[in-house]
């Protein structure tokens, strides 16, 4: 490894180097209380403008990302997310404008997110959306704490469970409790579709709600999602929507018409903002009638007098209140708006079909090419289940050493052992935005792994060859645990308290 | 069609492959009745041309007044290296790094950035961010919950002087964990939480105790005293701090006898433009001793198969897509690219960059503050602030920051909304992007405003 390449931005500094042009001007000192200053440097780094811009640079080099490689990662939506709408959500009067500022100065920003809900309502078929949350667990909170309030309204207090498939991401679970909701969980059935008679068992007079994602996680759509919210709105509960599968129904199906009650989109996958590394996302959420008066403030009106405002705590005293400091991912919220607007209605329709049309015709050629699909009767939605189970038990050949083995060959893994219930699981989303080469030449992969398994199990078990790395020991990560930088020659655990570095 | 690659030929050999007649069988599963009606309330398709000229026609019209809001939003100048690189496709367009071999980048990245705000706020271990500052620090009174297990309570003390919004968020997210928030007064006068504030608490078990500094006045509270007291009653204190003003201020770390135990706040004034309220990140320092508490994704150093170091997510036992129903949070998604940003904005600023804007900031707001005292406008309170300073108009304020924003100056934030007793009252702030002009402008506009 050159010292270039793997050194920490802190082993570049050298003390008394800086990046001048960016900073102000030298001012006096304050005159802040001896006992309230800071009084040793904090240590960030000592670099000039190229170390900086190279080390990042290098940095960048080496991660995988849809620019790049094929990032079929199910459950994810890696589509291409298009330079206009990042380069437009930058332009200065986006970016200069302070959250708090009045009214008068805000009917660009605000007439656009106004627009962005109204658009988020038709295609979702929902009566009200807020653009609060800022991620899709986010969403989730938003969306069961407004089931918690519409019941507590109407001193319905002993309804205390919230209803989760098996196959359900683990978000869902983890956003019940935190609403104060107790989990019952529920199988899905062999065909892939949630088991009815075990919901018509689960449900109750404490039943609060029940969460779903259609099509639900393991690919496929569940046929009776009537039936499925007539038997929990029959017993008093309200059905909340998962929207991260929204993709594949985008313009065909819209959760409103299938009976929910409340759901939350990922703008950061189907409406194609970046995933930036791990966020920023945003959850906005969508809402039935029954659910108007719960929603989170701020929200973007039509104001009395002409031009638009926030919606405040005064406007909605039963709101379940304020989700962050000011209004939510704006710049998120921009992207998503562009990104709609060039597709426009027709392109909204096009995005389901061919999401759609790529994942069938990938599973169709990778049954082909001889692996296993986890439900071969069903139709794909937007992603689907490939099962690697014969291939473990027979040869030792795992989902985890599929996806390391395809980083070799120019591909991001797709999403593995999730769903939990499927064993051995490649979860593959290709999405509308690749080409049917880019998928051939996936498959052409996938089946030289499978052909590599029969002969050369070493090098598979051995992958990935080609990264900056090989597989990392995560459990001695986790034991010894290391996750701040401490330099060798003052590297006691006291150090950075004491702010003597740099 | 946008962002379609497919042609005619290759949409007829994946149907044919898949034994399909058009591309509407794919979708025979879903019940007829259910289909959706055409989309007609979402216009026509927009070139990016069409596009461009809308946008740039919006972002127009809202002005580029001068702006002396703060509260929690601050404008600073960002290098211009800072949004080049974080947009590079491969940081913008990649995903969470759970394939660490294929993210090291990222996840190299994030590790300098746990180390730099671990450093600024003077305490152990860091995570990879939460949302916002108000977010994070409703995730720290759970973490607090979480860590004084030997309280029984579940009662947190919160300053009437931390933001209000904040207050806001904290309550919408724990409101249905059953923990009590206390509201702790301030002294009208110095604008200051006064340790005697505590006293009706001092022989109740109290869970955990939230600092705010600066507090949402811009004052600059005792924090010595404060951390103090909760010390000698072994109550965890949460400090809510601005990253900037830690270039000069006491680190939380070193608050007190032995330092807070854990420290959040709004990242945004560390690289992220004001962009109508976000994306921001949140950040949250803790103690080593308290990892196992903390929300969100942590990133590691580790070797691989060869013995070569590199880096990847850890602990992840804590969180919800190991744990599920125990996690520690829901949060799955966070801030990243905000948090690329940022790593990349404190890494050309480094101590000496950094010290600099907090010092121009401060006197910047402090010139102001006495070009304004020249023309009989006085601070509302008589504590030592930092960057912001409630400023006494007098009489019908709402009208003159309207009139002032009329005139292109937006003069700060009406403190009524949620402090009655303060009518009359602006928060205003002068950053290091205010030039002598700029301020002068501000008193000129006042005046014309009378």
């Amino acid at each position: 490894m050159s010292t270039t390449e793997a050194n920490l931005i802190f082993e570049r500094s050298r003390a008394g180097r800086s990046a001048v042009a960016q900073a102000p001007r030298d001012h006096a000192a304050t005159r802040i209380p001896a006992n309230l200053q800071r009084k040793s440097a904090p240590g960030l780094p000592a670099a000039s403008e190229l170390d900086v811009v190279r080390h990042y640079t290098r940095l960048s080099q080496k991660n995988f990302s849809i620019d790049t490689e094929f990032y079929p990662l199910g459950s994810c939506t890696m589509k291409y997310n298009p330079r206009a709408c990042n380069s437009l959500a930058m332009l200065p009067g986006f970016l200069n404008r302070h959250p708090l500022a009045p009214a008068s100065h805000s009917q660009g920003f605000l007439q656009t997110m106004f627009e962005l809900q109204e658009m988020l309502k038709e295609v979702t078929g929902m009566k009200a959306v807020s653009l609060a949350p800022m991620a899709g667990a986010q969403g989730e909170y938003t969306g069961v704490a407004m089931i918690r309030a519409y019941h507590d309204s109407r001193g319905d207090t002993e309804r205390r469970e919230i209803i989760v498939p098996d196959a359900a991401h683990g978000t869902n679970p983890a956003t019940a409790i935190m609403c104060g909701y107790e989990v019952r969980e529920i199988p899905t059935d062999d065909t892939g579709d949630v088991d009815i008679e075990a919901l018509k068992a689960a449900v109750g007079p404490h039943t609060a709600g029940i969460m779903l994602t259609n099509p639900s996680t393991v690919g496929v759509f569940e046929r009776r999602i009537k039936q499925i919210a007539g038997i929990v709105h029959e017993a008093g509960g309200l059905l909340y929507y998962d929207g991260a599968n929204l993709n594949a129904i985008l313009g065909k199906v819209r959760p409103g018409d299938m009976g929910f009650d409340v759901i939350h989109m990922n703008l950061h996958k189907t409406f194609s903002t970046p995933h930036g590394g791990g966020g920023p996302g945003s959850g906005a959420v969508g809402v039935a009638e029954r659910l108007l008066p719960f929603m989170p403030i701020p929200h973007v009106i039509e104001a009395e007098q002409g031009g638009y405002r926030f919606a405040e705590e005064t406007d909605r005293p039963q709101s379940i209140g304020r989700l962050s400091a000011f209004a939510g991912n704006a710049g998120v919220l921009l992207r998503a708006y562009i990104y709609m607007r060039m597709l426009g209605r027709e392109g909204m329709v096009r995005v389901s079909e061919f999401s759609t049309l790529n994942a069938n015709y990938l599973a169709r050629e990778l049954a082909a090419a001889g692996f296993d699909l986890a439900y071969p009767k069903r139709r794909a939605t937007h992603e689907f289940i490939v099962t690697m189970k014969k291939q473990a038990k027979e040869r030792g050949l795992t989902a985890g050493d599929v996806a390391k083995r395809l980083l070799d060959h120019g591909y991001h893994a797709p999403t593995t052992y999730f769903p939990l219930l499927v064993p051995e699981c490649l979860l593959v989303e290709p999405t509308e935005t690749e080409s049917k080469e880019t998928l051939d030449g996936f498959v052409e992969a996938m089946a030289c792994i499978l052909a590599e398994s029969e002969n050369d199990m070493d090098t598979i078990k051995g992958a990935p060859h080609t990264l900056p790395n090989r597989r990392f020991n995560e459990v001695a990560a986790a034991k010894a645990l290391d996750v701040v930088f401490q330099p060798a020659e003052d590297g006691d655990a006291s150090a950075p308290r004491t702010g003597t570095h740099g | 069609m946008p962002f379609i690659p497919h042609t005619e030929e290759d949409i007829r050999a994946m149907l044919d492959s898949i034994g399909a007649e058009s591309v509407e069988d794919l979708f025979d599963e879903i019940p007829a009745d259910l289909r959706a009606p055409p989309l007609t309330g979402i216009p026509e398709g927009e070139s990016e041309m069409g596009i461009t000229r809308l946008m740039q026609e919006r972002a127009a019209k809202d002005g580029m007044p001068s702006n002396f809001i703060g509260a929690g939003a601050y404008e600073h100048h960002i290098p211009a290296a800072v949004w080049q690189i974080a947009t590079r496709g491969e940081f913008y367009s990649a995903y969470t790094p759970y394939q660490a071999e294929a993210s090291q980048g990222t996840l190299q990245l994030i590790y300098e950035y746990q180390t730099m705000i671990s450093r600024l706020t003077g305490m152990e271990v860091s995570n990879a961010s939460l949302y916002d500052g108000a977010s994070a620090l409703a995730e720290a009174v759970l973490m607090a919950v979480r860590v004084n297990r030997r309280s029984k309570a579940k009662r947190v003390l919160l300053p009437g002087a931390l933001h209000p919004d904040y207050r806001k968020v904290v309550k919408t997210l724990i409101g249905n964990q059953g923990i009590e928030l206390v509201e702790l007064p301030f002294d009208e006068t110095t604008g200051q939480t006064p340790v005697e504030a505590l006293a009706p608490y001092a022989d109740d078990d109290v869970t955990a105790m939230v600092i705010s500094q600066p507090n949402f006045f811009g004052i600059l509270e005792d924090v010595d005293a404060l951390t103090g007291w909760a010390e000698e009653r072994g109550i965890p204190v949460i400090a809510v701090v601005n990253p900037v003003s830690l270039a000069l201020l006491k680190p939380p770390g070193e608050w007190g006898a032995n330092g807070v135990d854990i420290v959040v706040g709004e990242g945004q004034p560390l690289g992220a433009p004001l962009s109508s309220g976000g994306p921001y990140y949140g950040f949250m320092t803790t103690l080593k001793k308290h990892i196992r508490q903390m929300p969100g994704r942590i990133v590691g150093r580790a070797e691989d198969a060869d013995g070569k170091p590199g880096f990847v997510l850890t602990l992840q036992a804590r969180e919800q897509h190991i744990r599920r129903s125990k996690a520690t949070s829901n949060i799955c998604t966070n801030q990243g690219l905000v948090v690329t940003a940022s790593t990349i904005h404190m890494s050309l600023l480094g101590d000496e960059g950094l010290t600099r804007v907090a010092e121009a900031c401060y006197a910047n707001t402090h010139a102001l503050v006495e070009k304004l005292a020249a023309k009989g406008i006085k601070p509302r309170f008589t504590g030592e602030y930092f960057h912001e300073v409630a400023l006494d108009f007098g009489g019908d304020a709402a009208t003159r920051v309207q009139t002032m924003a009329d005139a292109g100056v937006l003069a700060g934030l009406e403190l009524s909304r949620d402090y009655p007793q303060l009518d009359g009252c602006v928060l205003a702030c002068a950053t290091e992007t205010k030039t002598e002009s700029d301020l002068e402008q501000y008193v000129t506009t006042w005046e014309q405003a009378a």
